[in-house]
């Protein structure tokens, strides 16, 4: 059984079975609340772990918003930590883009795209392809004013990341035996920070 | 039997982790971000959060380690709620509630600036429990307040703060000024050891008897910045030498002068005769003795908690919360925030 942590886009939380059933789901599109709600919908979707012991826990490492995003790598750290358990990371848009291949909605090559806030859209395409789509690009930015969809290539902009697909990547993941990810955020940018001299003040 | 409580500190640039049973500090581990600062001149609030979610979990590991304690044995866990910088808080919230939850233990989100006070606590024993009411004056490169401490569970009033810049930031631009490195507390002290704090007579902000009436607690060291700045750029532009061990001197001389004074027109006003000081700037060697030579004159009694538990730490978080447990006070949600302007009177958020 396995914890899924995302709150690259809102926050959520699910508790998912080793065959991939969903036992409890807790989530929210709020982009402003991650500290705030982690805390009760931890603990709800925990309150339904039963008599089997979580075995993992699963935490999405964005692209999103830094500020939020730590919030759930954090909370996935600490879980993994308290209980002795591995923590599997996994890129947020994996579970979007298994999520597009599973039900039959993505084939062929297709993008995964999401808000990154300064009118930039983090976006990451994939190879439709089961049980792990397949990236064909990694996560990075583009100006949302000049990005256009590459012909052919069908683009699905998302502003919810769901915490199960996620716990179903990585269960893929582990099943296939791929290289793990350090669980840290994918910072596509750089500290915003000036170096300032000091001015004159007369 | 006392609580044994973890504490998580990220309000700033330090990630703290403390591990208390009731008065009894077992661990305080701390992991700084400064240098990664040192060449912004100033805490960089992004670099700050970063740092703070790779040090957790090993400041965890070396807190237990040197309290001898298991997760297990662990009664409580508690955080820094606010104030300080949303996105550094909001890490240690998030870490805070689901050790909480996975280990199912209760959660106390406590306020930083009280737990400056509740340090006061751990002091080794023979040296006496706090006394109060008590004035407290808290400065570092984060905050600059003013106190009146009834109980330190239920009952702390905000007298007066700073209106710009805290102290410690001040000590930073200043530093920046004068050519010296960050942080700049350490390093104006040490310069200002040789200068002549006489030298120059820089302002001392919101002390005019026009100010008393709203801002008699209040502090800003804004003008008082500004006037170095002006004073440097007015030799420099007439091609003298810049007198940096008596500037420094100067401004740190201006620094402590309005801090004490403040603090201690409390101590009278409010006719409380204690002072407790805590913060980071309390490592300043002239505003620990003017508080000191000031107290004295005036009769108030004078506490500064060892300097470990002066700067920001996780220990002062988990001493705080085995206060509020001992005091009965019930645990908070687990749905409260991350608060950057928590006010002093939310002891426990
Ligand atoms: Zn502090």
């Amino acid at each position: 059984m396995l914890l899924a942590i995302d709150t690259s886009a809102g926050t959520a939380v699910a508790l998912v079975a080793d065959d991939g059933r969903v036992i409890a789901e807790r989530s929210t599109a709020d982009t402003r609340r991650h500290a705030e709600v982690i805390g009760p919908f931890l603990a709800e979707v925990l309150a339904a772990e039963g008599s089997t012991p979580l075995a993992g826990v699963v935490t999405g490492i964005g692209p999103g918003p830094y500020t939020g995003l730590r919030v759930g790598i954090a909370a996935a750290r600490a879980v993994a930590f308290a209980r002795g358990i591995p923590l599997h990371a996994v890129p947020s848009h994996d579970a979007v883009a298994f999520a597009l291949v599973e039900g039959g909605v993505a084939a062929g090559r297709f993008s995964v795209v999401t808000d990154a806030r300064r009118r930039e859209v983090a976006v990451t395409v994939y190879s439709a392809a089961l049980p792990l789509p397949r990236e064909i690009e990694p996560a990075h930015l583009v100006p949302r004013v000049d990005w256009v969809p590459v012909e052919g290539v069908a683009a699905y902009e998302v502003t919810e990341i769901p915490a199960a697909p996620l716990a179903h990547v990585a269960l893929a993941r582990i099943a296939a035996g791929a290289a793990p990810l350090p669980p840290r955020p994918l910072y596509l940018r750089q500290p915003d920070v000036t170096l300032s001299t000091p001015k004159r003040v007369s | 039997m006392s609580a044994t409580v973890l504490g998580i500190e990220t309000s700033c640039d330090e990630t703290g982790i403390g591990i208390v049973r009731g008065t009894t500090m077992l661990a305080n581990v701390i992991s700084s971000s400064m240098d990664e600062h040192a060449r912004f001149g100033g805490v960089v609030p992004e670099v700050a959060a970063r740092a703070h979610l790779e040090a957790i979990e090993p400041a965890l590991r070396q807190a237990l380690a040197e309290a001898g304690v298991t997760l297990a044995e662990i009664d409580a866990i508690a955080v820094t709620s606010g104030p300080g910088l949303s996105g550094a808080l909001m890490v240690g919230v998030g870490a805070a509630k689901a050790l909480a939850v996975a280990l199912d233990k209760p959660f106390y989100a406590v306020n930083h600036l009280v737990g400056h006070v509740g340090a006061d606590v751990l002091r080794d024993e023979g040296e006496g429990e706090i006394e109060l009411p008590t004035i407290a004056l808290l400065v570092s490169g984060g905050h600059t307040s003013l106190l009146l401490v009834r109980d330190l569970t239920s009952d702390v009033e905000l007298l007066g703060e700073t209106i710009d810049d805290a102290a410690g930031e001040a000590f930073d631009k200043v530093a920046r000024l004068l050519g010296l490195p960050y942080p700049g507390g350490p390093h104006i002290d040490r310069v200002a050891a040789e200068g002549d704090p006489t030298a120059v007579r820089f302002p001392r902000g919101l002390t005019l008897p026009k100010d008393f009436d709203r801002h008699r607690y209040d502090f800003s060291f804004s003008g008082l910045k500004t006037a170095v700045a002006r004073h440097v750029e007015k030799l420099r532009d007439a091609g003298e030498p810049v007198p940096v061990a008596d500037i420094a001197a100067s401004f740190r001389e201006a620094v402590a002068d309005v801090l004490t004074a403040k603090a201690l027109a409390a101590c009278r006003d409010l006719g409380v005769p204690r002072l407790l000081l805590g913060g980071g700037v309390v490592a300043n060697a002239r505003v620990r003795a003017l508080a000191a030579e000031r107290c004295a004159s005036e009769g108030v009694a004078l506490r500064i908690p060892p300097f470990s538990l002066c700067t920001d730490n996780g220990a002062m978080i988990a001493a705080l919360a085995a206060q509020l447990i001992a005091a009965g006070h019930a645990p908070s949600t687990l749905d409260v925030s991350a608060d950057s302007t928590l006010p002093v009177t939310t002891i426990q958020a």
